[in-house]
C-alpha cells in the first residue's frame, strides 16, 4: 500500500454503487497539496458522488479515501473539520437572507453571535454581496447565489474546498468573478478540488486535471500533457469573400489532408482535428491563391474531442 | 455579453477576499446545547420569512374548538357553554398533536435541500438539526395551546386550577408532544415525500386521538372500545390536562404522562439518530 503522504486527496479503489450502477467504480486519485485540481466528466461520470464520498457525505462501498491524512469513514469528523463544500445544487438556505445563511454558519462553526455578524458582513462585502445581504436567497440571481455559496464554505478558512461544477450555468462575467475566486483561494494555500464538464474551464483554473468516465479514472495529468496527448484542435477560417468559399474548402483540405466542414456562416469553414504546424502552411497557402482571410482561429480539443481520443467513444448521458 | 466592455461592479474580489481569508481562523467547536439552540434559531427565523408555514397550527386549534363546542356541545351537555368546560382540555390535545406531523414534513423537506449537505459536512453534533427543529416546534405547539386557551377564554371556559393549572396542563402536553414529534421525525426520514408523511400521520393520528376520551367519556362506548381508549396513551394526556385545569391532578397521573412520554421518545429518539447518521 501507498504511505500518504503531502497529497492533500488520496484515494485507492474508491468505490460506490447505486443498485446496478457503479457510480463510482475503483478510482485511485492523487491529489496534490495547495493547487487547484480539476475532475472533468460529462453528465452521470460520478464526479459529485466521489466528490459527496470525500466530504463525508456517503460512505465509499469499496476502497478507501484520505483528506488531508484522514480516513474519510474512520476519521470524518476530523476531515469535516477541516474542509469545506460548495455542492452542485445551492447548498445555502434559500428561505433565509444571504446575510442569516453566514451568520448560522459562522455560529455552528463556533463563533459568538457578534464575531459571526462580523464575519458575515465581511465576506459580503469580499463577494460583492453586500447590497442583497438582507434579501431571501431565493431572489438571488444564479451568480449571486454561487459567490454566496463560496462565502459560505470559507466563513472559517479550509485547508481544502470541493467545489460541485461552480459555474455550470453562470453567464461569463459571473464565471470570470467565480474564476478569480477559486484562484485566490489557491494562491492563500487553500488545495482546491473542482469538477467541470469544460476542458476550458479545467485549462483555466488546474494545474492537474483527472479526466472521468462512467466511474473510472481514463486520464490524468497537467493540461498540456492532456492536450497533447489528445490530439489538436479545430482551425476555424472566415472568409472575405463568401463566394470564394468553394475554392477556399478544396485548398484546406488539400493542404491539411483532411476534410473539411462548412459552417452555417456563409463565410466559414471548419476542419477539426488539425495539426497547428499544417494550419499556418494552410493558411498562408489561402492568402497566396489570392482567398484573403477575414479572421481565424485554432481551437483547443473539445472535451468531446478529448473523450474520442481517450476512449474510442464520444460522451454520452449516463451510461446508455 | 455586449460588444463595449463595461467595468465589473465593485472592486476586483482579490484583495478583499484575500483579507476574508486571512481573516478565517477556526474558534473552538460549539458544544452540542449551542449548536441545536442555532438551530432552533434557523426554525425562528423560518416561520419569520415564510409566517404562511404556521397557518396550521393556528387555524386548526380555532376551528376544533369552535366546531365541537357548538356542534356537540347542546347535544352532549345541554350548552355549548356546559361541554366546552369538558371540551376545551381536549382541543388543546388534539391541535398541538395534529401539529406534530409538521416536524416530520419539515425534517422531510429539508433532507432534499442542498443546504442539508452543507450540514452534514460540518464537524457539529450529528443530530444537532433535528433537536434544534424540535426546541423549534416546542413553540409552536405553545402558540397552539396560547390560541386555544384564548378563545376557550373568550367562548366562557374558566380553568378552576387556575393559571398554574394551565400551565402545567400546556407543559404536559407540550411534553407529550415533544415526545410523538420523535415519531414523525422518523417518518420524515423514512418515506419519500412529504405528502407520504401526510396521509401515513393520518392514519396515525385519527385513531390516537378520536379512539380516546378527548370528545366524550367513554362510559357508554362498547366494552372492546372501551379497552382501547383506556391504553391510549392520550387518555391518560387529556385526562391529566382537565384534572390540571381543574386544579385536582394527581402526582400519579403526572407521572403516567411523563411515562409515556419517556418510553416514545426512548423508542423513536434512537432509531431517528441512527437512521440520520446512517444517511
Ligand atoms: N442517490 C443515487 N441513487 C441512484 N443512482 C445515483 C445516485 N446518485 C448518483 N447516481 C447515479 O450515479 C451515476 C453518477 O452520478 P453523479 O451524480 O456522480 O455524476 P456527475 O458526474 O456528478 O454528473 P453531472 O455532471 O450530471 O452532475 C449516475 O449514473 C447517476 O444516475
Ligand atoms: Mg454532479
Amino acid at each position: 500500500m501507498n504511505s500518504y503522504s503531502d497529497f492533500a486527496v488520496e484515494t485507492i479503489g474508491l468505490t460506490k454503487v447505486f443498485g446496478a450502477t457503479r457510480a463510482v467504480d475503483g478510482i485511485d486519485l492523487s491529489v496534490p497539496s495547495g493547487l487547484v485540481y480539476g475532475f472533468l466528466g460529462p453528465n452521470g461520470a460520478g464526479k459529485t458522488t466521489t466528490l459527496r464520498m470525500l466530504a463525508t457525505l456517503l460512505r465509499p462501498d469499496g476502497g478507501s479515501a484520505r483528506v488531508l491524512g484522514h480516513d474519510v469513514v474512520a476519521q470524518a469528523d476530523a476531515v469535516r473539520a477541516r474542509v469545506g463544500l460548495t455542492g452542485q445544487f445551492a447548498s445555502v438556505d434559500e428561505d433565509l437572507t444571504g446575510a442569516e445563511n453566514l451568520v448560522l454558519l459562522g455560529r455552528l462553526l463556533g463563533h459568538s453571535s457578534r464575531h459571526a455578524r462580523l464575519r458575515a458582513v465581511e465576506l459580503l462585502d469580499a463577494f460583492d454581496l453586500a447590497d442583497s445581504a438582507g434579501r431571501q436567497v431565493k431572489t438571488y440571481s444564479g451568480g449571486m447565489r454561487r459567490r454566496l455559496d463560496l462565502a459560505a464554505s470559507i466563513v472559517v478558512t479550509p485547508e481544502l474546498i470541493f467545489l460541485d461544477e461552480p459555474t455550470t450555468g453562470l453567464d461569463p462575467h459571473s464565471r470570470n468573478q467565480v474564476w478569480d475566486i477559486i484562484r485566490t483561494l489557491a494562491w492563500e494555500g487553500t488545495t482546491v478540488l473542482l469538477t467541470t464538464q469544460y476542458l476550458e474551464e479545467a485549462d483555466q483554473l488546474a494545474a492537474r486535471i483527472a479526466v472521468i468516465d462512467r466511474g473510472t479514472l481514463i486520464a490524468e495529468g497537467t493540461p498540456g500533457e492532456l492536450k497533447t496527448s489528445t490530439g489538436r484542435g479545430a482551425l476555424q477560417v472566415r472568409l472575405h469573400n463568401p463566394d470564394q468559399r468553394a475554392e477556399a474548402a478544396r485548398t484546406l483540405s488539400r493542404v491539411l489532408e483532411l476534410p473539411v466542414h462548412l459552417d452555417l456562416d456563409p463565410a466559414q469553414l471548419t476542419t477539426p482535428g488539425a495539426d497547428p504546424e499544417r494550419a499556418t502552411l494552410a493558411l498562408a497557402e489561402l492568402t497566396r491563391a489570392g482567398l484573403p482571410v477575414a479572421t481565424f482561429a485554432l481551437g483547443q480539443p473539445s472535451l468531446d474531442e478529448v473523450f474520442l481520443a481517450l476512449t474510442g467513444h464520444p460522451t454520452q448521458e449516463e451510461a446508455a | 455579453m455586449t460588444l463595449t466592455p463595461t467595468a465589473p461592479a465593485g472592486p476586483a474580489p482579490g484583495a478583499s477576499v484575500r483579507a476574508a481569508l486571512a481573516t478565517g481562523a477556526r474558534p473552538p467547536a460549539p458544544g452540542s446545547l449551542s449548536t441545536s439552540l442555532t438551530f432552533a434559531w434557523r426554525a425562528l427565523l423560518k416561520i419569520r420569512h415564510v409566517p404562511e408555514q404556521l397557518s396550521d397550527v393556528i387555524a386548526v386549534p380555532i376551528i376544533f374548538t369552535l366546531m365541537f363546542t357548538y356542534l356537540f356541545g347542546g347535544a352532549l351537555d345541554g350548552s355549548p357553554r356546559a361541554y366546552l368546560q369538558f371540551l376545551l382540555p381536549g382541543t388543546l390535545v388534539m391541535a398541538v398533536l395534529l401539529a406534530t406531523v409538521y416536524t416530520g414534513v419539515n425534517l422531510n423537506t429539508d433532507l432534499g435541500k442542498g443546504v442539508f449537505d452543507r450540514f452534514r459536512a460540518l464537524p457539529i453534533w450529528r443530530p444537532a438539526p433535528i433537536a434544534g427543529a424540535l426546541i423549534g416546534d416546542a413553540l409552536r405547539y405553545l402558540l397552539a395551546c396560547a390560541l386555544v386557551l384564548a378563545l376557550g377564554l373568550l367562548l366562557g371556559f374558566r380553568p378552576h386550577g387556575g393559571a398554574l393549572g394551565v400551565l402545567l396542563a400546556v407543559a404536559l402536553v407540550v411534553v407529550f408532544a415533544l415526545a410523538l414529534s420523535w415519531v414523525f421525525t422518523l417518518l420524515g426520514l423514512l418515506l419519500r415525500s412529504p405528502n407520504a408523511i401526510m396521509s401515513v400521520a393520518m392514519v396515525v393520528l385519527f385513531p390516537l386521538t378520536l379512539a380516546s376520551n378527548i370528545l366524550v367519556e367513554p362510559d357508554t362506548m362498547p366494552g372492546w372500545l372501551h379497552t382501547v381508549v383506556d391504553a391510549n396513551p392520550v387518555t391518560h394526556l387529556v385526562t391529566t390536562a382537565r384534572a390540571a385545569m381543574a386544579g385536582s391532578a394527581t402526582a400519579g397521573q403526572i407521572t403516567a404522562v411523563l411515562l409515556a412520554s419517556a418510553v416514545i421518545a426512548a423508542v423513536f429518539a434512537p432509531l431517528t439518530v441512527r437512521l440520520y447518521n446512517a444517511k
